[in-house]
């Protein structure tokens, strides 16, 4: 029931070519959801807020590392396509009263074919350039959603969506909202490992790795990266949405350029081409900051110093502090936590046996 | 394998401070706020945030709000709207009975979880202009001169300075929700006296501002400049607009193009006659700050800061001052143990509240969350901000109206 690979045997293609072949693997990850599923019964209302900004960062860095991570297109307009989908189910639940489980497969399609547009020109440019024309992308969705009052609602480019519910369930709680976020973000994940495993997901590393290879070998590349804009904007969308219907508001301010380079950070920090450390760069960087305000004031409150006469010092050593880890790891290991995830696993695997 | 100590060490730490919590005490009376100490607009915050929680301090000292502590969390969110509603649930946690939402974006995105969890909210300077309709926005307290009063405001001020029927009025904005949002005043008002107005974008990040100031000055030949203006680009409207011959002194400016900051970028040399509006009394001589810097600074051996009695200080002060009477009025006319509706009708019993010429004459209502929509004149003579007005509103028929029409959906 626990061995490893050498204890296995497969006798069917079906247990061979599952997510996890192995049961411990599956074990542990049934273990994993469920743990995740009865996280409420632990913690409060705040700690319930960290866990939900991780895991709504955590399906848009997904959908950004299908893109850049798997595929190898950069883009900087991660933060637009959100913005697509945000006020996308907005407007679907405010004029059309549609709920919110209509509302996020809406904002991501809405995002998929915005950014499928955007994501032309990749089929000429590659690299920098390609990411210069992708933040062109950025403000252009920008500024059409900021100035068509159709889309925005007004000057204010603010929309109040009403109270999501899941029929008749009231989502008004932090509680109750991370169990609207936590099963899109359990679907967001599985879809992303089977799709990397795939033909399509093959397709797409064949084209990150030598595109004129990729091209040798049958795989359309048009159609691939084309299709990487669209998955990777989709994710993006339901991402958007899913704020939209956790802050029960559509603002565009929320998804400016910065939005995009963090949501790049959390992928080159987790990890370029996992999708397990697309997770772990989301919680890196959503709850470094976060974390840091406690550690550095519980630090400055041991040494016995006043709040009051230090905080600009505290706010910026802050920062200091949160650039300071992240050159660090990515000096540890430039590819990323979901590579340190896997040092650690295969030393414990031998442990106490190491060579 | 130090390395790995080294880094264990560290998130049992981490999770050490996150865990230890400080116990509550229960004669206190808990608020809170964030505050940008660092992100894009941290000049600002560095100022305001000590002007809260000295006024605080102050109040505590003199015994606290009617013999109870006054506790205020300040919690750094950078800007962003993530750790903004971070910083919420953690106040809402700890028992928080009023915040200070801080920064447009924040306030917007928290505004649904006032209402829900019944904690009101301060914004001054942040709001949206339609939340001064108390009935339509029970928990969010705008506490200051909307976009909306200040452009009426700001109109009002032209009229009194000579402007008539067929002047040219050029509305100078940064070009987003916040800086679009007087325009249906403006538009309204000119309208109404039959000035001609023209509208002057300016893209964000702002800094270039030569074609729109050539229009402004060759081709539209304004009278007046009203300015609403952000961060870096205040300044440079007034270098620009001085470098073609512009008169500053019918430049007006809304109260975040009226910082000592925005003028120093340009030079105060280069700035005389530019007029901006405060929403508190300016400089040291007040009373209540003469109070601070006597009691929070001299006391208690320290030296007073360069920015005490500055612009973005005050607007700090102002916010401790009224987080504090709404919690004041709670207590006095609902009793203990405060919570949030009660604040909130403590915020709404506010009448005439001065804090002995620091403030306009506020009052607050079930209906007028903004405390009547005052602002105050400034003008750049020498190198201080100088009052040219008292406290002053106009068009308040337009602005209410704006707000009905607003809200009626």
């Amino acid at each position: 029931m626990i061995s490893r690979e050498c204890g296995v045997y497969q006798t069917t293609y079906e247990g061979d070519m599952a997510l996890y072949p192995l049961p411990l693997a599956r074990y542990a990850s049934v273990a994993a959801v469920v743990v995740l599923a009865l996280l409420p019964l632990v913690l409060d209302s705040h700690q319930m807020s960290l866990v939900n900004l991780m895991t709504l960062a955590a399906i848009g860095a997904i959908g950004l590392n299908i893109l850049v991570g798997y595929t190898g297109q950069v883009s900087l307009g991660h933060g637009a396509f959100m913005m697509v989908g945000s006020y996308t189910a907005a407007l679907v639940t405010l004029r059309l009263g549609l709920p919110f489980w209509v509302g996020l497969p809406a904002g991501g399609i809405v995002a998929a074919l915005v950014g499928t547009f955007f994501g032309i020109p990749s089929l000429r440019i590659k690299g920098l350039y390609l990411a210069i024309a992708t933040l062109a992308g950025q403000f252009i969705i920008e500024w059409t959603i900021n100035h068509s009052t159709w889309i925005s609602g007004g000057v204010q480019s603010t929309v109040y969506v009403p109270t999501p519910d899941f029929f008749g369930w009231p989502i008004n709680s932090e509680y109750r909202r991370y169990y609207m976020v936590l099963p899109v973000a359990i679907i967001a994940y599985v879809a992303a490992m089977n799709l990397v495993r795939s033909r399509v997901g093959r397709a797409f590393i064949a084209v990150r790795d030598r595109d004129v290879a990729a091209e040798i070998i049958g795989v359309d590349i048009f159609r691939y990266k084309l299709l990487a804009f669209a998955l990777s904007s989709f994710y993006a969308g339901v991402a958007g949405a899913l704020w939209t219907y956790y802050l029960k508001i559509a603002n565009y301010e929320h998804f400016t350029l910065a939005t995009s380079v963090s949501y790049l950070a959390m992928i080159i920090i987790g990890g370029l081409g996992s999708v397990l450390g697309s997770v772990f760069g989301a919680v890196f960087i959503t709850m470094l900051p976060i974390a840091l305000v406690y550690v550095v004031e519980g630090g400055a409150a041991l040494f016995g110093f006043e709040y009051a006469s230090i905080a600009n010092i505290l706010a910026n050593l802050r920062l200091i502090i949160f650039g300071g880890l992240i050159i660090l790891f990515l000096a540890i290991e430039p590819e990323g936590l979901y590579r340190m995830w896997g040092n650690v696993r295969r030393y414990f695997r031998l442990w106490p046996f190491s060579y | 394998m130090r390395l790995r100590t080294w880094s264990a060490l560290g998130v049992a730490l981490a999770l050490v401070t996150v865990m230890v919590t400080p116990a509550a005490a229960d004669h206190v009376i808990k608020v809170g706020g964030q505050c940008d100490r660092t992100g894009p607009t941290k000049n600002v915050g560095v100022e305001i945030c000590p002007g809260l929680t000295d006024y605080i301090a102050l109040v505590n000292k003199k015994g606290g709000v009617m013999g109870h502590k006054l506790e205020y969390t300040e919690i750094e969110h950078g800007y962003t709207v993530d750790r903004g509603v971070e910083a919420y649930e953690r106040l809402k946690r700890d028992g928080a009975v009023a915040t200070l939402d801080y920064g447009t974006p924040i306030v917007y995105a928290l505004t649904p979880r006032h209402m829900d969890d019944k904690i009101p909210a301060i914004t001054p300077g942040f709001g949206r202009a339609d939340s001064i309709d108390g009935e339509a926005w029970p928990y969010i307290f705008p506490m200051a001169a909307s976009y909306w009063s200040q452009a009426g405001a700001a109109m009002k001020f032209i009229k009194d300075n000579g402007a008539k029927k067929g002047a040219k009025v050029a509305y100078l904005y940064y070009d987003n929700p916040a800086g679009r949002e007087g325009i249906p005043i403006v538009e309204a008002v000119a309208k109404k006296e039959g000035y001609q107005i023209r509208l002057f974008a300016v893209p964000p990040p702002g800094v270039e501002m030569g074609p729109q100031v050539i229009d402004i000055t060759r081709r539209f030949k304004a009278d007046w400049v009203v300015g609403h203006l952000f961060g870096q680009s205040p300044s440079v409207s007034i270098k620009e607009l001085r470098r073609a011959g512009f008169p500053l002194n019918r430049v007006v400016s809304f109260v975040w193009g009226a910082g000592e900051a925005n003028v120093e970028a340009a030079g105060w040399e280069n700035s005389q006659g530019y007029i901006g509006m405060q929403f508190s009394a300016i400089g040291r001589n007040l009373p209540v700050i003469q109070e601070i810097m006597q009691r929070i600074y001299k006391e208690e051996g320290k030296e007073v800061p360069k920015y005490v009695g500055g612009v973005y200080y005050s607007r700090g002060v102002l916010n401790g001052a009224i987080l504090a009477e709404g919690v004041r009025l709670a207590v006095q006319h609902h009793g203990l143990p405060v919570t949030g509706e009660k604040v909130k009708k403590g915020y709404e019993q506010i009448k005439n509240f001065e804090l002995q010429g620091f403030l306009p004459p506020m009052t607050v209502t079930p209906q007028d969350h903004e405390g009547g929509g005052w602002v105050r004149m400034y003008q750049v003579k020498g190198t201080e901000w100088v009052a040219i007005s008292d406290w002053i509103r106009g068009y308040r028929e337009e602005v209410m109206a704006m707000v009905k029409q607003a809200n009626k959906k």
